[in-house]
C-alpha cells in the first residue's frame, strides 16, 4: 500500500536519482543544438596592465575557425554598471568581459576563439598571440592590510558588525584569563565537479534558449537581457541539473557573457565551457586575517570579546560577508567589539562560498575558545555552556528556537567525550598521536520571497513549479514530498519543475534558504489547490462533505474524506468534475513569517566533535571520526538532509587540512590551479561521519519549521579538527589549512 | 579580422572504430580528439563527465575492455578497436545495474556530476575483486573526487554490492 500521508520528515530516495545514475541528467554543456559552435576562452597571462596587441591571424587561418572575439571587435553592450549588476552583486562596478584593453587580474578572459568543433577551437586558441604592457600589481594582503577600510556601501543581505557595547578594551585589560591571537584561513576555490559552462541555443526566430550553470536561472536571464539589450521574452535560461556550485553559480560568470555574445554575433548556437584551470579565474573565498582577544574570569565566563577581520576584495567591487558577528551570537558577553574591513588586491572579486563568512569567523572564534578552555582549565564543552547566549545580544532579540545545548549534550554522548583526558598528547596508538576536539556552529535561518505554482490535472497528476534550483541539495525531492503530502497523493504522481527562468519567480538558490522559502511557497500553492478542490467537493450533489469544514477532512489516496469517517468522501476527480474544471491551479508566494516583524532572530546551530590521528614523525593527519549534532528545525527528508551535513563536514575537512589556493605574488596568479595541486578531500581522507539531527520545535520562521542545512555542516568543522590536532600534538596552529609543514615546523 | 571566415582546406582526420555499449561506431576524427570528447560531443553520450580534463578527478571514468580508465587521458585513436562501456550501457532492458540502484538507495550522490564516473569506477573495482574491506574500497575509489562529499555513502553502496555478490557466490 502506498502511504500518501507522512512524506514530510521521512527518509526518501532522490526523485532525480535515476536520471543521475544512468547519465540521463543533462548539465549545461550537454544540451545539443543544430550547428553548434564551440568557444574556447583565452586567459590573460599578466595580473595588471594593458593589452598592447593581439595577433589572431594564425588562429583565424585554421580551417573551421569562425571568429576570434577580443575587445577590439566585440559587439556593443550596455553602457551602465547597473546593466551588469546581477541580483547578488556587491556594491561597485561589475567586471565586463572583453570590455577594453585593460587587464585587471591574472586569468582574465581576453579572447574567445569560436570554431566548428571543440578540437579546432582548442587548437586555434593556442595560436592566439597577445602582447602585454604590464603594470605593477598587488595581490599580497599582508602588505595591503594597512590599507584596510570599512566598506562605505553595505552589501544587500549582509549585516554589518553591530556597534561596540560596554568597555571591551578595558575589560580585556583587567581580565584574569586572556587569549589573544591572529587566525587565518587560506583562500579557497569552490571547484564544483562540473566546470562553468553555457550552451546558448540560437533559435530560428532569433531568441535565445540558454543552458547555463547557475544557481539562479532568472538571475542569468535578467543579466543577459540587460547586458545585451534584449527583452525578457527573447531569453530563456534552463538549468535542470547543476553539477555542484557551492556559491560559484550565484553570479553569472564570464562564460555566459561570452557564449551569448558569440551566438548573437554569429547568429548560431554556441557552447563555452571553462577548463578546470579557468575555474580559478573568477570568484573565491577571500583570504581573511582575523584577530581575536578574549578576556574571561577564572570560571571561564567571558568579560570581553574583540574580533576583527580583514578580507580581500577586488579593486572594482566591495565584496562583503558576515565574518565576526557570530562570536557574540554564540556567546554571552557585555563588552563586545566586532570589526570588519576590506582591502583591495588585484584579483577577481571574491564570491560567496558555502557558509560565506561563518565558515571563516566561526573557525577563528571556536579555535580561540579552545585556547580559552586550556587557559582557564575548563572542559571545552563546559566552557561553551557557561557562556551560552540566550538571546541575540546585538539585536536584543530572542531566538525563534535554539537547541544548541542539546547538540552539545547528544554530540558529546555519541562521541564519548566524557572519557576525554584534557591533557595534550595523552593518547597514542603506535606512531600516531590521537586527539579529540570540538567546536560549535551557527548559521542564519533566512527566508526569501519565492513564488510557486501547483496544478492538478484529471489524471491525478500534480505539477509544482518554481524557478529555484537543485544544485545537489535535494530541492526536487523535498518539494515533491511537500506537494504529495499536502494533497494526499503518492510522490510518483507529482512532477516538480525547477531551474527554468520561465517558471514562477525565485531568487538564486543559496544561503540555506531554499528548503524553507521554496518549500513554503509550494506548500502554500498546494493548500490553495486543496481549498479549491474542497469547495468543489462540498458543492457536489449529495456531497458527504457538504456540512464539513476543511479542518474536518483529510486528503489521502486521491480522495477527500471525513477525518473521522474515511468512507465518507469523494475523489479529487469527482470534485474537479463537480467544479466543471479539468485543471486546478494556484500560484502563491512564501511569506516572510514573523521574522519580517523583526521580533525574533532565526539561526541553526551545531556541535561538532572530531577525532584525529597524527603521525608524529610524518605529520600526516587523519580525521578518523566526526560527530556532528545539528539543530535546524524540521528535517524534511532525513536521508538527503544527512547527505547535506556529510558534504558540509567533508568541506570542513578540506578547510582544516587541505584546501589552499596559493598566490604567487610576483606573478599575481594562483599557482595551483588544478585538482592535483589544489587538494580537496578524496574518499581515502574521509572516515566515519555521524550525523545527529537534534529535535527542535520551530514555528516562527515558516509553517514548515525549516531552517535550512546547506551551510551548517561546514561551520565549526575545521575548528573542531584544529582543536583535536592541538589535543593530539600540543601544537596550536592558527593558520588553516593545517598542513604537514606547519605541524612539523 | 573578418567575421565568419572559414579556412580553405579541411583539416585531416583519421578513422576510429569503437564498440560503445555494444554498438560498433566508425568515426572520422581529428587526430588529437580525446576519447572523452568523442563520447560526449561526437556520440552525444554525455553521461560521461568532464571534470578536469587532466586525469585528476575521475569524472570521466569509463570501462575500456573491462578496465577502469580516465577517458580524458586517452586520444580516441589510441583506443581504436576497443570495447567501451559508459554509464549509459550499465542498465539492461531498463533494469538498473545493482550498483546504480545501490547508489540511489544509499544517497551516494548529491549534484550527480561525478556519479557516472563513480559508478563506472565502482563497477570496475567490483570486477577487479580486490576490495574486501571499507578501507580498501576507500583507497581504490580515491581516483574519483566527489566535491559534494558523498564518500561514506559511496562506500556503503559499493560495500553492499560486493557483499551481495559474495553471498551469491559470484
Amino acid at each position: 500500500m502506498l502511504q500518501e500521508k507522512g512524506y514530510i520528515g521521512t527518509p526518501r530516495n532522490r526523485v532525480d536519482g535515476r536520471a543521475k545514475v544512468t547519465g540521463e541528467a543533462k548539465y549545461a554543456a550537454e544540451f545539443d543544438a543544430p550547428d553548434l559552435a564551440y568557444g574556447i576562452v583565452v586567459s590573460s597571462a599578466i595580473a595588471k596592465g594593458r593589452i598592447a596587441s593581439i595577433d589572431a591571424d594564425a588562429a583565424l587561418a585554421v580551417p573551421g575557425v569562425l571568429q576570434v572575439f577580443t575587445h577590439e571587435n566585440r559587439p556593443r553592450t550596455a553602457w551602465f554598471d547597473i546593466n551588469f549588476r546581477d541580483e547578488t552583486a556587491p556594491p561597485g562596478s561589475p567586471f565586463r568581459p572583453l570590455y577594453d584593453d585593460k587587464v585587471v587580474y591574472s586569468g582574465q578572459p581576453v579572447a574567445l576563439v569560436v570554431a566548428e568543433s571543440f578540437e579546432i577551437a582548442a587548437y586555434a586558441a593556442s595560436l592566439v598571440r597577445i602582447a602585454y604592457e604590464p603594470e605593477t600589481h598587488m595581490t599580497d594582503l599582508d602588505i595591503q592590510r594597512d590599507e584596510a577600510y570599512v566598506p562605505p556601501r553595505k552589501r544587500t543581505g549582509v549585516k554589518r558588525p553591530p556597534s561596540p557595547r560596554g568597555d571591551p578594551d578595558g575589560a580585556f585589560e583587567q581580565a584574569p584569563v586572556k587569549v589573544h591571537g591572529e587566525y587565518r584561513v587560506a583562500i579557497e576555490h569552490h571547484n564544483p565537479m562540473e566546470t562553468h559552462a553555457s550552451t546558448v541555443v540560437y533559435e530560428e526566430d532569433g531568441t535565445l534558449t540558454i543552458h547555463d550553470k547557475t544557481q539562479g536561472s532568472q538571475n542569468s536571464q535578467s543579466y543577459v537581457s540587460s547586458v545585451f539589450g534584449l527583452s525578457s521574452d527573447q531569453v530563456r535560461v534552463i538549468s535542470p541539473f547543476v553539477g555542484g556550485a557551492f556559491g560559484s553559480g550565484l553570479r553569472p560568470q564570464y562564460q555566459l557573457f561570452l557564449a551569448v555574445m558569440a551566438a548573437l554575433e554569429l547568429k548560431r548556437s554556441v557552447r563555452v565551457v571553462l577548463t578546470r584551470d579557468q575555474m580559478f579565474t573568477f570568484g573565491y573565498r577571500p583570504l581573511t586575517i582575523q584577530t581575536i582577544s578574549l578576556g574571561a574570569n577564572p570560571d571561564g565566563k567571558l568579560v570581553s570579546i574583540m574580533h576583527d577581520a580583514i578580507q580581500t576584495t577586488s579593486p572594482w567591487e566591495d565584496y562583503q560577508e558576515v565574518v565576526v558577528n557570530w562570536s557574540n551570537l554564540l556567546y554571552h558577553c557585555d563588552n563586545v567589539k566586532l570589526t570588519y574591513r576590506l582591502s583591495q588586491v588585484d584579483t577577481y572579486t571574491p564570491i560567496d562560498m558555502r557558509a560565506p563568512g561563518a565558515a571563516l569567523g566561526v573557525t577563528a572564534i571556536e579555535t580561540a575558545m579552545d585556547e580559552l578552555a586550556y587557559a582557564a582549565g575548563i572542559d571545552p564543552v563546559e566552557l561553551r555552556l557557561r557562556n551560552y547566549a540566550e538571546m541575540d545580544e546585538a539585536d536584543k532579540k530572542y531566538f525563534t528556537s535554539k537547541e544548541l545545548r542539546a547538540c552539545y549534550q547528544l554530540g558529546a554522548e555519541r562521541f564519548g567525550w566524557a572519557r576525554r583526558n584534557p591533557e595534550p598528547r595523552s593518547m597514542r596508538e603506535g606512531r600516531e598521536l590521537i586527539g579529540w576536539g570540538m567546536a560549535s556552529g551557527v548559521w542564519e535561518a533566512i527566508m526569501q520571497r519565492v513564488a510557486a505554482r501547483a496544478a492538478l490535472t484529471p489524471d491525478d497528476r500534480l505539477e509544482v513549479a518554481s524557478a529555484t534550483a537543485d544544485i545537489g541539495t535535494g530541492t526536487y525531492t523535498i518539494l515533491t514530498q511537500i506537494a504529495a503530502e499536502t494533497l494526499g497523493l503518492p510522490m510518483e504522481s507529482v512532477t516538480t519543475k525547477i531551474g527554468d527562468s520561465s517558471l514562477p519567480k525565485s531568487p538564486v538558490e543559496g544561503g540555506s534558504w531554499t528548503a524553507a522559502s521554496a518549500g513554503s511557497a509550494v506548500q502554500k500553492a498546494c493548500l490553495s489547490v486543496r481549498e479549491q478542490l474542497f469547495k468543489y467537493a462540498r458543492r457536489m450533489d449529495d456531497s458527504p462533505l457538504a456540512n464539513a469544514s476543511i479542518e474536518q477532512v483529510t486528503f489521502a489516496g486521491g480522495r477527500i474524506h471525513m477525518t473521522n469517517d474515511p468512507s465518507a468522501g469523494v475523489t479529487l476527480q469527482q470534485a474537479m468534475q463537480a467544479g466543471g474544471v479539468d485543471r486546478v491551479e494556484a500560484e502563491e508566494k512564501s511569506s516572510m513569517g514573523l521574522l519580517k516583524n523583526m521580533r525574533y532572530s532565526g539561526y541553526s546551530h551545531s556541535a561538532i566533535f572530531a577525532e584525529v590521528r597524527v603521525d608524529e614523525e610524518l605529520g600526516v593527519v587523519r580525521v578518523t571520526r566526526i560527530v556532528n549534532a545539528v539543530a535546524a528545525g524540521t528535517i524534511l527528508n532525513p536521508k538527503t538532509a544527512r547527505s547535506q551535513i556529510l558534504g558540509g563536514v567533508v568541506f570542513g575537512i578540506g578547510m582544516a587540512l587541505e584546501e589552499e589556493s596559493m598566490l604567487d605574488h610576483n606573478l599575481g596568479r594562483f599557482m595551483n590551479h588544478n585538482l592535483a595541486e589544489y587538494h580537496v578531500p578524496v574518499n581515502a581522507d574521509v572516515y566515519d561521519i555521524d550525523v545527529i539531527f537534534v529535535s527542535e520545535h520551530e514555528e516562527r520562521l515558516n509553517p514548515l519549521g525549516v531552517k535550512g542545512l546547506g551551510e551548517i555542516g561546514v561551520i565549526g568543522t575545521a575548528a573542531a579538527i584544529g582543536n583535536a590536532i592541538y589535543h593530539a600534538t600540543g601544537k596550536r596552529i592558527r593558520d588553516y589549512p593545517i598542513t604537514i609543514d606547519k605541524l612539523l615546523g | 579580422m573578418n567575421a565568419s571566415r572559414k579556412g580553405s582546406s579541411k583539416l585531416e582526420t583519421v578513422p576510429v572504430t569503437l564498440t560503445v555499449n555494444g554498438e560498433t561506431k566508425r568515426l572520422e576524427v581529428l587526430p588529437w580528439t580525446i576519447l572523452l570528447d568523442l563520447l560526449r560531443d561526437h556520440l552525444k553520450l554525455s553521461g560521461t563527465k568532464k571534470g578536469c580534463d587532466h586525469g585528476q578527478c575521475g569524472a570521466c571514468t569509463v570501462l575500456v575492455d573491462g578496465r577502469r580508465l580516465n577517458s580524458c587521458m586517452a586520444f580516441a585513436v589510441m583506443k581504436d578497436g576497443a570495447q567501451i562501456t559508459t554509464v549509459e550501457g550499465l542498465a539492461r532492458n531498463g533494469d538498473l545495474h545493482p550498483l546504480q540502484q545501490a547508489f540511489i538507495d544509499h544517497d551516494a550522490f548529491q549534484c550527480g556530476y561525478c556519479t557516472p564516473g563513480q559508478i563506472c569506477s565502482g563497477v570496475g573495482l567490483i570486477e577487479e575483486g580486490r576490495a574486501h574491506t571499507r578501507d580498501e574500497i576507500r583507497e581504490y575509489m580515491s581516483g574519483n573526487i566527489c566535491r559534494c562529499g558523498a564518500y561514506t555513502n559511496i562506500v556503503d553502496a559499493i560495500e553492499q554490492v560486493i557483499g551481495a555478490d559474495a553471498e551469491a557466490g559470484r
